[in-house]
């Protein structure tokens, strides 16, 4: 029987986890599979406080994991299937074993948005991408186009343009929503074109990417791109898909009640998974506190 | 059996020309996600046996991987008589990886 297991393994479920095991409470986190967040996917994260020049996303991710274990928190590398959250002590299920914890934190983060037009989905890995830092190599000298306007398509053109020999970002609005010091390397990467008031409507190629359909918004018109490799960023969607009784917001986030709880007593969130708005790392490491803070407090009410 | 280091060189005779099926992990130092399935694939090794042959591809040290299409780290392809049966790609559990290769041996 475990006191807290956070199910997740990004910044919010690692420092949470911190936080529970330095509070003496046995802790488990169902870390997943491909355990770390997003952070895994990306290089330099320049804006988490503390590392004036930087640190990659793994290695980030990592010294967090070690933190974590440092106190005592348990790690299972398997992927959550299921909760049981009808009453305590809670039941949650990974790899057809169940765990048993008196409290939960949700911290399953969220995974890329894909832009769901044809060719798209039967291409990943064969030219269609959602991680410059990941896959930008197997691009080197070729033609790539980067779908999204916000920091993550600029980071993503920006990586891109030390393999490709053109990178091409097109964004559906008229400017982007970028940070403005993002917007301005862009602007002045040589390498890089911009398209505005455009989508991709469909991508082609056999087995690999051969170019995109691309319309413009206010002609209507629809043209065609000869590229080697399309990039999408236009945002994640947050994962909640395996939790049945967990209430969402309109948009499919969890929806957070009070302080970082969920519909049921005892059932806490921390980070992407419900946060739609601010998205950093630092927030979500934030949010992942303050969860297990509340946790820890909830653990500690006299029951009835 | 040991995971093997397939190379360029050596793909045409332990890939292309391997009696039983093969699997190939297509890898670099430098990509996360491919350090954590790293450990996965010598697991998968040990526990398929003879059923499986099952090695590593350093996509940083060889080219063969544009031949197949790869585009992204890390993938990972069955080989059987000389074909690709079956491309998995990106980091997964150990899990979900038994459960296709389980399918695929199984025909």
């Amino acid at each position: 029987m475990y006191d807290v297991i956070i199910i997740g393994s990004g910044p919010a479920g690692l420092t949470a986890a911190i936080y529970t095991t330095r509070a003496d409470l046995k802790t488990l986190v169902i870390a997943g599979g491909k355990w770390g967040g997003q952070l895994q996917l990306t290089t330099l994260v320049e804006n988490f406080p503390g590392f004036p020049e930087g640190i990659q996303g793994p290695d980030l991710m990592l010294a967090m994991r070690k933190q974590a274990e440092k106190f005592g928190a348990k790690f299972l590398e398997e992927d959550f299937a299921s909760a049981d959250f009808s009453k305590t002590p809670f039941k949650i299920t990974a790899s057809d074993k169940t765990y048993e914890g008196k409290s939960v934190i949700i911290a399953t983060g969220a995974d890329t948005k894909w832009l769901g037009v044809p060719g798209e989905k039967e291409k990943i890995g064969r030219g269609v991408s959602s991680c410059a830092p990941c896959d930008g190599v197997f691009f080197r000298n070729k033609n790539v186009i980067v779908v999204g306007g916000g920091d993550s398509a600029m980071e993503e053109a920006l990586v891109l343009t030390k393999f490709a020999s053109s990178v091409t970002i097109i964004h559906r609005k008229d400017a982007f929503k970028a940070s403005e010091i993002m917007q301005k390397r862009v602007r002045e990467n040589p390498k890089v074109k911009i398209i505005f008031n455009s989508e991709v409507t469909q991508i082609l190629g056999e087995s690999n990417v051969t170019g995109v359909k691309i319309k413009n918004n206010l002609t209507n018109q629809i043209s065609e791109m000869p590229i080697d490799g399309i990039f999408v960023a236009i945002g994640h969607m947050p994962n909640t898909g395996r939790f049945k009784d967990i209430e969402l917001d309109e948009q499919g986030f969890v929806k957070v009640h009070g302080h970082f709880l969920t519909n049921k007593d005892g059932v806490f969130v921390a980070g992407d998974v419900h946060d739609a708005h601010y998205k950093q790392a630092i927030t979500a490491a934030g949010y992942g506190c303050a969860a297990a803070l509340e946790a820890e407090k909830w653990l500690e009410m006299p029951t009835l | 059996m040991a995971d093997t280091k397939f190379t360029d060189q050596n793909f045409q005779e332990e890939v292309l020309n391997s009696k039983t099926p093969v699997l190939v992990d297509f890898w670099a130092e430098w990509c996360a996600p491919c350090r954590i399935v790293g450990p996965i694939v010598e697991e998968l090794a040990t526990e398929y046996g003879a059923k499986l042959k099952v090695g590593k591809l350093n996509v940083d040290e060889n080219q063969i991987a544009g031949k197949y299409g790869v585009m992204s780290i890390p993938s990972l392809l069955v080989f059987k008589d000389g074909q690709v049966i079956k491309t998995m790609v990106g980091a997964q559990s150990k899990d979900n990886f038994k459960k296709e290769l389980d399918r695929i041996l199984a025909n």
